[in-house]
């Protein structure tokens, strides 16, 4: 079961890090990341802030821009080259299918992640000529963005187990906004009454709050970031990847495939 | 020439004319639109809906709207235009996306607070301003320290002056001349040494090289105005003693016992009009004085530092 889990995230992985389009995305991060440069020198006293704001951001943004657009593609894909069907052929569940894919997106994600950071690393010595101790905490809001990527990515194969690329793409991204103002619907419910207090605060938990994975300001001020926060941060991914995964497998186990 | 050839060599013609023609007509379309018109179109003055439509990435939003406004003073600054109807309003965009963007609190206060030209003579927004940063990070004295400043020069109420200062003294980790200097303004307020004394400490703590500029060039114009003074002293003690004005610079310094004739910081002798004023012989190389000014003197829209760092 692992191995094949394990050999079709490979498969997943090889065939996402030969889109070129990729490269642009990620070309595109590390050139924000380059530029922060030139916006700090035209600013008073900002330059590591507008690094690691801006390097962060893009890396953040163009992340999700991969997630959801490679994403969306990865059931539809293969159904429309039929190789899905010389994969669920042989001896592969369709879950594992679901899930191989998933780790294969995630793969990709956390590679990425890794190059761009090192542009905005490369960007903040320059600009510092030394790290410093808090620096170390850019670490944990990359490790934030890698958590938020999982969301997305769980998201888009949920959308693209039953609708169109398009239509996932929309969805995907719909929702990604949504989930930014999380905490701003969870005060819009706090403060309404009846009918609407319940379904507000329905939408509010069902939705992903990517607010509370968005650090990025906390870390650009040097705040540290407590141990509770991290591992609950964590916590809360990994359960809600695993919810919308489930729902994924729970309608590709049931589609037609015919 | 093959067909293909021709297409590139018209496709790549037709590029670069369409490219250079472009560029000439939006140099021509930014002579004729109005400027005001354009700095309009750019601006949305809700710190709410900005919030908003950043998506949660406040900093990096607080960090373009920050560097908007330098761009934006700097720009008026530069053009002479002394109006700064905008700063303000971006002022509080930028703080309401990032409450803890301090450069924009601490510069903030020294573009809203001067008047013109220095500024945009607007000090109750600044103190506003600097309020609102205190409220957000009550741990940094260097706020205070701001807010008694603007108090200080710009409004000259020595009272609020020195209670801020103290106030700022109390704060855990607060530079020990706040305490000093909330007893100095306190007692000896409006004079140049409590003056000197405040330049001196922005100079000493700031680590932008522009902020220790413009505080040397204050000391230098607070040095200035202390020589005129000494200088119209002097002249009314000569015409007390002599029944007349003193004929020239020489004759006052050989009536004064002063070793020579009295040069400004640069090394420039002071001059003397028929009427017994002191004068700077190049008033346009200290910005900020007071003193020693010729009638009618306007001064540069930019202010010329000469002191280099």
């Amino acid at each position: 079961m692992t191995a094949r889990i394990l050999h079709i995230a490979h498969n997943t992985f090889r065939e996402a890090v030969r889109d070129r389009v990729l490269y642009n995305l990620i070309a595109f991060a590390l050139l924000l990341s380059g530029a922060a440069i030139l916006v700090g020198q035209i600013s008073i006293d900002i330059e590591r802030l507008v690094v690691v704001n801006l390097g962060l951001t893009a890396v953040s943004l163009f992340g999700v821009v991969i997630a959801i657009f490679i994403g969306i593609g990865l059931v539809s894909k293969e159904i429309d080259k039929r190789t899905l069907y010389t994969v669920l052929s042989r001896p592969v569940r369709r879950w594992e299918f679901i899930v191989g894919k998933f780790f294969g997106l995630a793969g990709t994600l956390v590679v990425n992640t890794f190059f761009m950071a090192i542009g905005v690393f490369g960007a903040l010595l320059y600009v510092a000529h030394k790290f410093s101790r808090p620096d170390a905490s850019i670490l944990v809001a990359l490790y934030f963005i890698i958590l938020e990527f999982l969301i997305i990515c769980s998201l888009s194969l949920l959308f693209s187990s039953f609708s169109t690329p398009l239509e996932s793409a929309i969805f995907a991204f719909a929702l990604f906004v949504i989930g930014s103002f999380a905490d701003d619907l969870r005060g819009f419910a706090a403060s309404s009454h009846g009918f609407t207090h319940g379904v507000a605060t329905v939408a509010a938990y069902l939705v992903p709050n990517f607010s509370a994975l968005n650090v990025i300001s906390a870390v650009a001020h040097q705040q540290s970031l407590s141990g509770p926060l991290i591992l609950q941060n964590t916590l809360y991914a990994l359960f809600y990847s695993l919810m919308a995964l489930s729902g994924a497998v729970l309608i590709f186990e049931r589609r037609n495939l015919k | 020439m093959t067909a293909r050839r021709r297409t590139t060599l018209i496709a790549a013609s037709c590029l670069v004319a369409s490219l250079a023609g472009s560029v000439l007509l939006l140099r021509h379309i930014d002579q004729v639109r109005p400027k005001a018109s354009i700095e309009d179109v750019l601006y949305i003055d809700s710190p709410k809906l900005v919030k908003r439509a950043s998506l949660g990435f406040n900093g990096l939003m607080a960090c373009i709207y920050w560097t908007r406004t330098v761009q934006y003073f700097g720009h008026r600054h530069f053009d002479r235009e002394h109006t700064y109807n905008e700063l303000a309003p971006l002022l509080e965009i930028t703080t309401a996306l990032d409450p803890h963007l301090l450069p924009a609190y601490q510069f903030g206060a020294s573009f809203l607070a001067p008047k013109p030209p220095n500024g945009a003579g607007e000090p109750e927004r600044a103190i506003r301003l600097m309020e609102y940063g205190i409220q957000n990070n009550p741990d940094n004295w260097q706020l205070y320290y701001d807010l008694g400043f603007v108090y200080y020069t710009e409004l000259k109420d020595y009272r609020k002056a020195s209670e801020t200062f103290d106030r700022g003294s109390k704060v855990p980790g607060a530079h020990p001349f706040m305490r000093v200097m909330a007893a100095q303004t306190a007692q000896h307020a409006g004079d140049l040494q409590t003056a000197r004394m405040l330049w001196t400490a922005t100079f000493e703590t700031s680590r932008e090289t522009n902020v220790k500029q413009n505080a040397l060039e204050h000391l230098r114009a607070i040095r200035v105005d202390e020589d005129v003074t000494n200088l119209e002293s002097a002249v009314t003690r000569f015409g007390e003693r002599m029944g007349r004005l003193p004929a020239s610079m020489n004759e006052l310094a050989y009536a004064e016992h002063l070793p020579g004739i009295p040069l400004d910081p640069d090394g420039n002798p002071y001059k003397l009009t028929a009427e017994g004023r002191p004068l700077l012989e190049r008033p346009d190389d200290f910005p900020f004085v007071t003193k020693g000014l010729p009638t009618g003197y306007k001064p540069s829209a930019l202010p010329k530092f000469h002191t280099k760092l």
